[in-house]
Formats: C-alpha cells, sequence, structure tokens
C-alpha cells in the first residue's frame, strides 16, 4: 500500500461536491500534503472528510499580513492532510467544522478568541481561552497585539461562565476547582448530578494560559525548542522533538541518525516514566497506596536514572534543533541496560498483582466506558484511543525516523474503561524497554548533531510525534528575518478533555476523581 | 461512692484523650511499614494536634454560630461515649451509664452535628459529605445495636460492665453468637470510623470522600478537635471489641498492679487490632460507594445470625 492512495479519490468527491482545491506545493509542509482552498468551501471539505472517515487532527491560524491563514489537518492510513484557507482580517468568517468534528469545538473557539475568526453554524459561541484577560474586540495572536501584552492589570476571575445546566427536581450542580486539593493544574469542573449519578459534566480550562503561540514569535530555533520543552512539562521531550522536527523539516536540515536514535531513546524514557507514574496514581484514586507506593518508587528509581545519564529528571532540553545536546557515551549504557532490567523484573511482579486483585477489578473495570464510535468520533490517540478500539500510532502508522526502520508494536484493545487504559499503559511500558533495548544494541555511529544553516526565512513545517499522551502536531513557520513567525503545538489533550466529558456520563460522582486520571490530560498543553 | 472511684474514672477518660491519637499514630506507622515505607513517628498524630492547637482558626463567611459549636460538641459526646467503655477496669463509678444504648446515642448527637457542620457553610463539598455519612449510618446504626444486643442477651444486661463482669465471671467466649457478633461489629467499626474500604482517611480527593468532605472547611483549634474526635472513635471501637470480645486482662480490683496489668495487655490487643486494620486496609481498595450497602448489610446479617444463634443454640443449653 502506497502513501496516500486514497488522496485521489477525496479530491473525486470534492469535485462531486464542486468544491474547487488546489494542491499546494508538496515541499511546503511535507510529508504531508497541502490543499489549498477558498473560505466558503471549509465547511464542505469537512463534511466530505468525515464521510470519507478521516480523523480531524487540529486547527490553527497564522496571521499573515491583513489576512489570516487557516490550516485544518486531517490523517487517514497514517497520511497527514493539510486545507488551508486564507480569510481577510476585515471579515474573518469560516464554517464551522463541529457539526462534523465534535472534538473542533475548543480549537474554533480557540481561533476565535486568539484571533477573532467568527465560525458561522458553530453550536457554541462561548470564549475558551481567553476569559476576561483581554477586552473584547483585542485578539492577542494577531500581529498588532504586543508580544509584551497590553496591559500591566492582573486579569480579574473569570467568572459568569454560562455553563449548560439541567433543571429537573432533584438535579443539583457540584463545582469542584479551579484550585485542587492535590499538587495539580488548575481547572474548573461542573458536575450536574442527580443523587450520586453524574448527568453532564462541563470542564472550564484556560487558567493556565500563557501566552506559548504568542511568545514564540521572534525566537530563534534554539529558543523556540526550549519553550516547546515547557508547552507541558511531562510531555517535554516529545513537545521539544516535535518543534524541532517542524524547524528542521522547514530548514530542509537531516539529522544524523545517532542523533535520531537518541531522541527516540529519550522519547520511549519520558513514556515508561510517566506511565509508570499514572499506573500507581489510578490505583491510589480508589484507595488502593500499595500499588501507588511501588509504582511510585519505580518511578522515582528511573527519574534518578535520567539523571545520571541525560542530566535531567525530566529529560528537559536534551534535544536541540538540529540533533541532541550531547553524546550518549559507553558508560551510559552501563546504567541503562541493568536499569531496564530491573524494570522488567519488578513488573513481572507487580502488574500481575494489579491485574488479578479483586477489589481494584471491582473499582476500575466498566468505570469510565469510552465507546469505540465515541473515541473515533473524538479522535483521540495515544493509550485513550488504543484501550478504545482505535489503532492507531504516529511511530508505526506514520512512521518517522527512526521509528521508520523499526518494528514498532502497537497495543489495541476495545473495552474502553479505566481497566483497560491502565493494561494499554502496561503493555506500552513494556514495549517501550524494548524498543529502547533495540535502540541501544543498534546505536549509530557518527555526530548527534548539524549546525543550524544561517537564514531560514519564510519556511514553514509541521512536526509529528507521538508523545506518551498521543499524537502531538506542531506548526512552525519562520519570518524573513529567519526567526519564528508562528508557533502552534497541538497537544492531544485537545481531545481527551472532550472524550473524558463524554465517558463520564452515568458515573457516579466519587469515581470522577479515577476517570479523570486515567485519562491525564495536560491542562498546560491545552491552555497553551 | 468512693472519691477513689470517681478519680479512677476521671482517669480512664483522660486516659481515652491521651491514647487515642497513639493509635491512630500506630495503624499510620503499621501501613507505612507493609507499604514498604518508614513511615512518621508514632508521635506524629500528637505533633499534629499541637499544631493545629497553635494555628489561627478561619472561618467562612456564611459560617454560623453552629459551626463554632459542632466541634466541642463533636468532641465531647465522643469522648463522653468513649468514657462508658470499660478500659481498665469495669469497677468504676461511672460503671452505671456505660450502657450501650448510652453510646449509640452519643455517637448518634456528635454525628448529626458533624453533618450539620458539613451543611452550615454551603460548599458542595460539605453538604455531599454530609449526605453520604447519613446514608452510611443509616445502615451502620441498626447493624452495631444488633451486634451489641446478642451480648447483651447473654448477659441479661445492655449494660457493658455488666456484659463484661458476666464474661470474666467464667462464660464460654467461643459461642457461635459472639463470633458472628464480633465479625459484624467489626464490619460497622470500618464503616463508622471512616476506614477503608468504605471511607479512605488518607484521601485528597474531595469528590471521593464521607467524613473527610464534613470538615474540609475547618482549620486551627477546630480542626484539632474534630480530628481528635475521629481518633477517639476509632479507639473506642477498639476498645469495646478488645474488652467485650476478649475482656482478659480487664482489672477486677482497682490495685495500682492489676491495673498496670490492664494497661499492658489492653495496649497489646488495641496493637494486634490495628496491625488487622492496617493490613484489611492495604489489602483492599475502597469500594465503590454503592457498594457500602451491601457491606453493611453484611454486618447486619452478621450480627443477626448471631442473634439467631443464640437464641437457637445457647438459649437454656
Amino acid at each position: 500500500m502506497s502513501r496516500f492512495d486514497w488522496l485521489s479519490e477525496y479530491l473525486a468527491r470534492l469535485e462531486d461536491e464542486h468544491v474547487v482545491v488546489r494542491r499546494g506545493d508538496a515541499a511546503r509542509l511535507a510529508p504531508a500534503h497541502c490543499l489549498i482552498l477558498d473560505a466558503e468551501d471549509w465547511g464542505n471539505v469537512a463534511r466530505v472528510a468525515a464521510d470519507s472517515g478521516y480523523r480531524w487532527a487540529g486547527l490553527w491560524g497564522d496571521p499573515v499580513a491583513e489576512q489570516v491563514i487557516v490550516h485544518a489537518g486531517f490523517v487517514h492510513e497514517g497520511d497527514y492532510l493539510i486545507l488551508i484557507t486564507e480569510v481577510p482580517l476585515s471579515h474573518p468568517v469560516l464554517a464551522s467544522h463541529t457539526p462534523y468534528y465534535p472534538a473542533a469545538n475548543r480549537l474554533e473557539r480557540h481561533l476565535q478568541d486568539m484571533l477573532g475568526i467568527g465560525f458561522l453554524d458553530h453550536t457554541d459561541g462561548r470564549r475558551w481561552t481567553r476569559h476576561r484577560a483581554w477586552p473584547e474586540g483585542v485578539y492577542p495572536l494577531r500581529n498588532d497585539f504586543p508580544v509584551s501584552g497590553n496591559s500591566p492589570h492582573r486579569t480579574p476571575a473569570d467568572s459568569d461562565y454560562p455553563f449548560e445546566r439541567i433543571l429537573g427536581s432533584g438535579v443539583y450542580e457540584i463545582p469542584v476547582g479551579p484550585v485542587h486539593a492535590g499538587i495539580i493544574e488548575p481547572g474548573h469542573f461542573r458536575f450536574q448530578a442527580v443523587g450520586e449519578e453524574i448527568l453532564r459534566l462541563e470542564a472550564r480550562l484556560g487558567y493556565v494560559h500563557k501566552g506559548i503561540e504568542k511568545i514564540a514569535v521572534g525566537r530563534d530555533p534554539v529558543g523556540l525548542a526550549r519553550l516547546a520543552g515547557r508547552v507541558s512539562g511531562d510531555a517535554t521531550v516529545a513537545h521539544t522533538w516535535a518543534a524541532c522536527m517542524a524547524m528542521e523539516r522547514a530548514a530542509g536540515l537531516d539529522i544524523p541518525p545517532r542523533a535520531l536514535a537518541i531522541r527516540a531513546i529519550l522519547a520511549e524514557c519520558e513514556r515508561v516514566a510517566n506511565h509508570l507514574g499514572d499506573i500507581g496514581a489510578i490505583c491510589n484514586d480508589v484507595g488502593f497506596t500499595f500499588a501507588q507506593m511501588q509504582f511510585g518508587r519505580l518511578r522515582e528509581d528511573w527519574l534518578r536514572g535520567n539523571q545520571s545519564v541525560f542530566g535531567h529528571r525530566l529529560l528537559m532540553d536534551f534535544i536541540v534543533p538540529g540533533g541532541v545536546v550531547r553524546n550518549l557515551t559507553y558508560q551510559c549504557k552501563k546504567i541503562l541496560q541493568p536499569q531496564h532490567e530491573a524494570l522488567s523484573r519488578e513488573l513481572d511482579d507487580l502488574l500481575p498483582i494489579i491485574d488479578d486483585h479483586s477489589s481494584l477489578e471491582d473499582r476500575l473495570v466498566e468505570t469510565g466506558y469510552l465507546s469505540n464510535e465515541e473515541a473515533q468520533r473524538l479522535g483521540v490517540t495515544g493509550y485513550m484511543g488504543k484501550a478504545s478500539g482505535q489503532d492507531y500510532d504516529v511511530r508505526r502508522d506514520h512512521g518517522y525516523a527512526p521509528y521508520d526502520r523499526l518494528d514498532v508494536p502497537s497495543p489495541c484493545l476495545m473495552e474502553g474503561d479505566v481497566a483497560e487504559r491502565i493494561r494499554v499503559r502496561a503493555e506500552e511500558i513494556r514495549h517501550s524497554l524494548k524498543l529502547m533495548e533495540h535502540l541501544m544494541r543498534r546505536l549509530p555511529s557518527g555526530p548527534v548533531s548539524v549546525s543550524w544553516p544561517e537564514v531560514v526565512s519564510k519556511r514553514e513545517g509541521i512536526g509529528l510525534v507521538e508523545s506518551w499522551r498521543g499524537e502531538i502536531l506542531s506548526f512552525v513557520r519562520f519570518g524573513e528575518d529567519g526567526r519564528v513567525a508562528r508557533f502552534f503545538p497541538r497537544d492531544p489533550s485537545w481531545f481527551s478533555w472532550p472524550a473524558l466529558e463524554r465517558l463520564i456520563h452515568g458515573n457516579i460522582v466519587p469515581d470522577f476523581p479515577v476517570c479523570n486520571k486515567s485519562v491525564n490530560a495536560s491542562y498546560s498543553g491545552h491552555d497553551l | 461512692m468512693n472519691p477513689v472511684g470517681w478519680l479512677l474514672a476521671l482517669v480512664q477518660a483522660l486516659l481515652y484523650i491521651a491514647l487515642a491519637p497513639l493509635l491512630a499514630g500506630w495503624v499510620r506507622k503499621v501501613k507505612a511499614r507493609l507499604q514498604n515505607r518508614r513511615g512518621a513517628s508514632l508521635w506524629q498524630p500528637y505533633q499534629d494536634l499541637y499544631k493545629l492547637f497553635a494555628k489561627e482558626a478561619r472561618m467562612a463567611h456564611t459560617a454560623s454560630i453552629l459551626f463554632r459549636a459542632a466541634p466541642y460538641i463533636v468532641f465531647v459526646a465522643t469522648w463522653l461515649a468513649a468514657a462508658a467503655v470499660p478500659l481498665l477496669t469495669s469497677d468504676l463509678a461511672t460503671a452505671a451509664i456505660a450502657d450501650v444504648i448510652v453510646i449509640a446515642g452519643l455517637l448518634a448527637l456528635a454525628r448529626f452535628f458533624l453533618a450539620l457542620a458539613g451543611m452550615d457553610v454551603g460548599t458542595a463539598f460539605g453538604g455531599m459529605g454530609a449526605s453520604r455519612e447519613m446514608f452510611v449510618s443509616a445502615l451502620a446504626e441498626p447493624a452495631m445495636l444488633m451486634a451489641v444486643f446478642t451480648l447483651a442477651m447473654t448477659a441479661h444486661s445492655t449494660n457493658l460492665s455488666a456484659v463484661v463482669d458476666y464474661q470474666l465471671a467464667g462464660a464460654n467466649l467461643l459461642r457461635p453468637s459472639y463470633v458472628f457478633a464480633l465479625a459484624g461489629l467489626l464490619l460497622v467499626a470500618i464503616a463508622e470510623t471512616g476506614r477503608i474500604p468504605v471511607d479512605n482517611p488518607t484521601t485528597h480527593l474531595e469528590l471521593t470522600m464521607i467524613h473527610e468532605a464534613m470538615i474540609l472547611e475547618y482549620s486551627g483549634r477546630h480542626l484539632a478537635l474534630m480530628e481528635w474526635a475521629a481518633q477517639l472513635k476509632l479507639l473506642l471501637y477498639g476498645v469495646l471489641i478488645a474488652n467485650v470480645f476478649f475482656p482478659w486482662g480487664i482489672a477486677r480490683d482497682v490495685g495500682a498492679g492489676a491495673l498496670g496489668l490492664a494497661l499492658v495487655v489492653l495496649l497489646g490487643k488495641l496493637m494486634l487490632l490495628g496491625v488487622v486494620l492496617a493490613v484489611s486496609e492495604t489489602v483492599l481498595a475502597k469500594m465503590r460507594l454503592f457498594r457500602a450497602p451491601a457491606f453493611l448489610n453484611l454486618a447486619l446479617l452478621l450480627a443477626l445470625l448471631g442473634l439467631l444463634s443464640y437464641v437457637i443454640l445457647e438459649v437454656g443449653a
């Protein structure tokens, strides 16, 4: 099966609908293909894509002079298609994709808040990211808005957000957050419940909006890589890699194989650490502290290994544009290998306990059920998708280097409940250990970085990486001066947050924490 | 009544207050060891209480006088209930009021004010905790009374001192009715003191809380009293189980030697019970809230079986 053999069929269907599209320059966002179309066809292309069963993978706008260039990503069989249109700032209106792709809701509202693009037929016109930070009619991502911001005052607290209410006898509202009891990020959850049963959950996020997209403007490549590493701290490797990949593709830079292998080792290290922490934390949320302590210990040992080998517990800033910061010495292998073997042995003891424990099973099985259809409609990836029958992994299906030369196993389970999401994590840990062993055994020789070309002007690129949460899509455009003009990292959390709102249906209020933990979406990666 | 008797009753009541944090600390310590942790010192609960008493008590703007008064009422009611359970000796001046009905009543009073205080400030969590507490206790209370009535039937008295005396006087303790009642009371004790698998005393997740949700808004000395009352309740159930079902070691006269021995034996029994609790909390995950009725129905059933087996097997035997 060759790449993009489905594209001609899609184009034919568009032609049937009298939609005129132009093939973009093949090199523009390679390896993705671009289609350029008129703004009035924006809704139709999404409808046809939805009918064809393509996954919707993100939406971002890029303000250039007096226009906004709007991009939407679609995925099918591991191939990425980027639809591009232009809308004038004087009349920024587009058709909405939300009727066909429910997960488009928040990204469209984000675009509406940040760039002032209005979406027709959007069922939900409420503000999303902006809270009350900027006055009406001011859009921070537009070029006339200063990077330093325009208000020295503190943002007033967000109030009067019109949550949807359910009326009826016995229905009551439970507001939770944005400040929570644990050391976690801020986000507000509004429950409508009858007795203990949840009828509806609505999340209100945006409390950790850091202006990532705006402060990226004007950075050099190294600065952008550092910023990308802080989009979501627990996925720092994946986000940095995605941003670097986008920049390197824009620059047409070839990365030495040794650097790519080291990047993959880092990414797998990050995956293992996060999955270990999550398995323990999920068990802790149902009062099974034993697992929390054991998996917490394993994670801590793992992070200390990271510290001694890579110089940072969370592996921040090891990946830089053009390669990686340092070479891996022979010494590192001697530390890593026994560590992997030890973890493997411990998991052989611990995972069966989690799997067989009847009182855990009682809590986790059938809790937080996300159906396969719902998962597909929302386009969730990573462990969320893999636990609900969505067999997709960027490493295997899209195949970026160095994974394109490896046999990447990816679990795909069907049950869709909390227990299944634990199982996917457990399997991914084992697969990651195998991948790392393989990568370390055949570590290519050669340099670990190449120098960055003098100036990369007016080029753009996308990066696609399977983070531990799922697919990350990063877009970077360089301006004329060779500095970053636009950066948009799309974290998988944009899709797992809406999934949480759906999978909680019919569960009881005290089961929310464990459902939430099993989803473990990033607040920071989503709020940007 | 002689003054020594009253003095002893007072000492015993004070001993309850003094020992309650120690039991809590012991259970935490054993749990930590079972999880391969070193754990905090046994005296940590005392230090926590000391810290809380030294802190300022903050109050929500919406709090009424009830919110301020509740910690004192809850603490005193729980303390009085505890003081009625024979600790070292059954031969006390207060023995006359050591009645299970009184104890159940005092505990219900404490719970009533605890739930009211939970709802008083009007936060969602407080109300949620209060409703869950009532839901659990409505099922736990009858089971507890039923279990204790099994004892009362053998001793022909609902007075705990009389029950203990009756047993020490040579009653056969290996009766089927006692085994059932003990099992029932153990389950009730777990539910009533908010332990895993019914409630999780160490959780930070408000949405899953029962007891902790009601005292979320408390701080400073108020929180200290609430915490202390919860520790007292744990000790009360521990002593109830230790002394009524396994009465050996209780001093039958009030000599210093006998009382000393009684204290040592009691501590031993409580340590053992603490270990049992810690082990069960380590190997079990918390139940789904809606499984709590099944859990407490089992307790009720066991207590009822105890009662029945007494009537069928032991009356007239």
